[in-house]
């Protein structure tokens, strides 16, 4: 019998709801070799290396060009890859100004200051869940609330979600690579996608250029620090990235969460009683069922050894960050949900350089928004277990979650 | 009663005693507890606090970002311990397994955990040193008086010495717009840790915010005025600054005066030990219910040519202390290495500094990642052809890797690119320590493992 690769199997949309078996049985061989052409690498300490590891590249421009596929390299006239798909010196001066608005040591406060409005915009959207018999959390709860608060965060006029949603899921949709699928086209329409969310954006950088306000989009235009302004592309370029990634990944997180919580009952209500359990909760979570589940754009720019296996240079690297978050190695009792656990230091934001920017933000929004539905639903249940997936097989989640409850208590 | 059912008896209701509650001291007493210990813990500390931390002192509250008084150690786990707090330990008698205290009192003890860590070095000229105004910084205590004293206002600050201590001070005081003069002997600030190509990256970020940096200068004198108050310093090159505070930033003092005449192997380079934390008597033999930790401990570590190293590293202080603790209560063929490979940090002018492994074993450099000139780089230490140390300015997230390489004895120049190697990187330079320490030649040994339970040594006879 000709099995399918193993990474054509977790691609596969078939193994969506349920893809730990597989990465199970990726983990024998820590570094595997797909015949699709990608290095898959699945072991919590493997990721973790090279995650830290200078050789390894986040830009395309060094993937050598093997007949595989992955990123292809982008055309001079579109936007600018964001500071994910780019390298130090560049990755770092980008990260580093977008960092000033958005957290320490310049703007510290500024994630501990939206506490109340996180909690406004939950307590909202659960007044507004109406009738209990069926519920779609990612509908009316999961999505709705990440994105107004990245909108808001940005200066996005929240009206206007409804037209960048198809460019974002499409800009989304680019980072699930389908083996053996020619990438050119895809690139095409994703590359159309970012230019034309980045038209719209331009417009709202040219109002806040000529009237600044509080958010961060004002700040990237206006913005002055020792390593000087963005220019238009860059703050564009950025913005697009902060945009997508407060849309597709936070979503998944509250997701996953909720359905965690309604497959363990006992934990659902102990966090209804004591709401500090919510922080190593999130955490666990964030091992468990991270939100992204592998990161697909790696590269090397040399030879790299890793456990025993040379990984050549400008080889398309696959980390798989769910798979190492339930490395037995690492972790005792893997595919246990245990937020009691201890010592636990998850590869759900990744690692290094590029570690998720938002992390601050996303999780005190899973912790607000989790808590709040263990308090106020009563008596949650599945009405579909599992839920129907999203096709991405890199930003893993329920395309809905439905569930009915009792009431909502006040 | 001999061999596992010692330990077994220890374990259930043996005595331990702990001299000096500050970092390793509370991190030992934790662990012990955790791995099962229920008989008499005591605690002695000369100062009157529960531990608190000290990083913080020299950095946040300085800086009145935080309270001195609110700088006491998270606890793990409680500790059910005997607490003898503002007593010091005055001798031990190592025979009848006693520690003396300052109050009369003896405390008996069958296992004995030393703690006591160091002591700022003070300005060696006591009348000097007593000047109103000449401050160390050490303890809790010591932040308090300053950071109030620099909280006044002070017209300029001055500050002897620019190791780690000293220039985190002059940081603090510029960054409250407050004038300083730092003196250094040596060509730079941190030349001693770091060498000197470091030392100018360091002198160059000092004098951008404004400090007054004076190198290849002594002070000869501190001069007060009628009223007992320092008021200036002299300097070796004749120059005199008038300053109204003065920080004494000279290195440490091992506290091991205490054990003078114990027969423990205690002097004032520390206390030697072995690397399961045994310390020696003073013929070099090894006791077996004498343990040491953290800043007062030296123990040799395979990976560098068996150097007996003592370090001023937080993290030392507590693996080590959780290796000693979990020796103490295991039988000889349970315990564990302490193979901690060394790491500090430091927060100055803005810039977080991070290194790995001993950098001051280097002979050469290499700017690996990033350039000095920017002042946010990695650069990577080579002794004798291999990785032996690591520093990055504003960069310390790469430093896993390296301290990577530091544990496998990778060839020094590291023979491959990095995502951000600039033209400064291609070639290394002498990393210009002015004393170069000379360790042995020998065999190489490298460390693989994650957790001390499984920390390896693989050998590899000279190479
Ligand atoms: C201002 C400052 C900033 C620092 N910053 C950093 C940093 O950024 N990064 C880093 O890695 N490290 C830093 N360190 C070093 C770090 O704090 C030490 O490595 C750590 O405190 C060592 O812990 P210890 O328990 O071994 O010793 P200590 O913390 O020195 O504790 C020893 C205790 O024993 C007591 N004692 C001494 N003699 C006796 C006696 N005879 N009887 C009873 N008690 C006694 C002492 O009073 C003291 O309380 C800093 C230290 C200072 C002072």
């Amino acid at each position: 019998m000709t099995q399918a690769s193993l990474l054509r199997q977790i691609t596969d949309y078939a193994n969506r709801a349920d893809p730990y078996p597989l990465y199970k049985e990726l983990r024998r061989t820590p570094v595997l070799r797909d015949e699709d052409g990608p290095y898959l690498v699945s072991t919590y300490w493997e990721i973790q290396s090279l995650l830290h590891d200078p050789r390894t590249s986040s830009d395309a421009r060094n993937l050598a060009t093997t007949g595989g596929y992955g990123a292809t390299p982008l055309e001079e006239t579109s936007l600018p890859p964001s500071f994910i798909r780019l390298d130090p010196p560049e990755h770092d001066r980008l990260r580093r100004m977008a960092m000033r608005s958005f957290g320490p040591p310049h703007t510290p406060r500024r994630i501990h200051d939206m506490r109340d409005a996180l909690h406004a915009i939950v307590t909202d959207l659960i007044d507004g869940l109406g009738n209990t018999d069926r519920i779609d959390l990612v509908e009316q709860f999961s999505y709705p609330f990440p994105v107004t608060v990245i909108c808001r965060l940005l200066g996005v006029p929240r009206e206007d979600e409804a037209h960048f949603r198809t460019w974002a899921d499409i800009i989304a949709a680019s980072l699930d690579p389908v083996p053996g699928e020619d990438p050119t086209e895809r690139d095409r329409t994703t590359q159309q996608a970012r230019n034309e969310l980045g038209m719209y954006l331009a417009g709202l950088v040219e109002e806040r250029r000529r009237k600044p306000g509080e958010d961060m989009l004002s700040e990237l235009v206006t913005g002055k620090g020792p390593d000087g302004t963005m220019t238009t592309m860059e703050v564009l370029s950025t913005s697009v990235l902060l945009l997508i990634a407060g849309h597709e990944t936070t979503v998944n997180l509250i997701t996953n969460g909720m359905l965690t919580l309604m497959r363990h009952p006992e934990v659902l209500q102990r966090l209804r009683n004591e709401p500090g359990l919510a922080v190593p909760l999130v955490e666990e979570l964030l091992r468990y069922e991270p939100p992204v589940q592998l990161i697909p754009q790696r590269t090397t720019i040399a030879d790299i050894e890793v456990s025993g296996v040379t990984i050549p240079k400008g080889a398309s690297l696959w980390l798989v960050l769910a798979s190492g978050n339930r490395d037995p190695e690492r972790f005792t009792d893997p595919d246990r949900f245990d937020p009691d656990r201890k010592d636990i230091q998850h590869l759900g934001f990744g690692s290094g350089i590029h570690a998720c920017f938002g992390a601050p933000l996303a999780r005190l929004e899973a912790q607000i928004a989790l808590t709040e539905l263990a308090r106020r639903l009563d008596n949650p249940r599945l009405l579909e277990d599992p839920p129907p997936y999203r096709q991405s097989a890199v930003l893993r989640g329920p395309r809905h979650l439905h569930f009915a409850c009792d009431g909502i208590r006040p | 009663m001999t061999g596992d059912g010692y330990v077994e008896w220890l374990k259930r209701e043996g005595r331990i005693v702990i001299v000096g509650a500050s970092l390793a001291g509370l991190r030992a007493a934790e662990t012990l507890r955790e791995e099962g210990f229920a008989g008499s813990l005591t605690m002695i500390g000369d100062e009157p606090y529960e531990p608190y931390d000290r990083p913080p002192l020299s950095k946040q509250v300085l800086l009145g970002k935080a309270s001195a008084e609110h700088t006491a150690l998270p606890r793990r786990r409680a500790i059910d311990a005997r607490w003898r707090l503002g007593v010091a330990a005055t001798g031990l008698d190592m025979a009848a397994r006693r520690v003396r205290l300052a109050d009369g009192d003896e405390v008996e003890y069958d296992r004995l955990l030393i703690a006591t860590g160091v002591r700022a070095r003070p300005w060696p000229r006591k009348e000097e040193a007593e000047l109103d105004g000449v401050f160390v910084l050490r303890t809790r205590d010591d932040a308090v008086e300053l950071h109030r004293r620099l909280a006044g206002g002070p017209r300029r600050v001055f500050v002897i010495g620019a190791g780690f201590t000293g220039s985190e001070i002059a940081s603090a005081c510029r960054e409250q717009g407050l004038p300083v003069t730092v003196a250094e002997r040596a060509a730079a600030p941190l030349v001693g840790p770091l060498g000197g190509v470091i030392g100018e990256v360091a002198a160059r970020m000092q004098r951008e915010h404004g400090v007054d940096l004076r190198c290849g200068v002594m002070v000869t004198r501190l001069e007060g005025d009628s009223t007992g108050r320092v008021r200036a310093a002299h300097l070796s090159d004749d120059a005199k600054v008038e300053a109204d505070v003065v920080v004494v930033s000279l290195g440490a003092t091992r506290n091991t005066e205490w054990l003078a005449g114990s027969d423990l192997g205690a002097g004032p380079r520390g206390i030697a030990c072995d690397a399961g934390c045994r310390a020696f008597d003073f013929r070099g033999i090894v006791t077996d219910d004498i343990y040491v930790a953290g800043d007062v401990a030296r123990s040799p570590h395979p990976l560098f040519g068996y150097q007996f190293l003592s370090l001023e590293h937080w993290g030392n202080a507590v693996t080590q202390a959780e290796v000693a603790a979990h020796n103490m209560i295991s039988v000889s063929v349970d315990r564990r290495p302490h193979m901690w490979v060394p790491a500090f940090w430091s927060s100055q002018f803005g810039v977080n500094i991070k290194s790995v492994g001993v950098p001051s074993m280097g002979e050469e450099l290499l700017v690996a990642q990033g350039s000095l000139a920017e002042g946010r780089f990695t650069a990577v230490y080579g002794y004798q052809n291999r990785v032996i140390g690591a520093v990055a300015f504003d960069q310390s997230r790469w430093l896993q890797f390296y301290q990577h390489l530091i544990e496998t004895t990778a060839p020094f120049p590291p023979p491959f690119p990095t995502v951000d190697r600039r033209p400064e990187g291609r070639h290394p330079v002498p990393a210009d320590f002015p004393d170069p320490s000379v360790p042995t030649h020998g065999p190489t040994v490298t460390l693989s493992g994650y957790s001390p339970a499984d920390r390896r040594l693989t050998f590899t006879p000279g190479r």
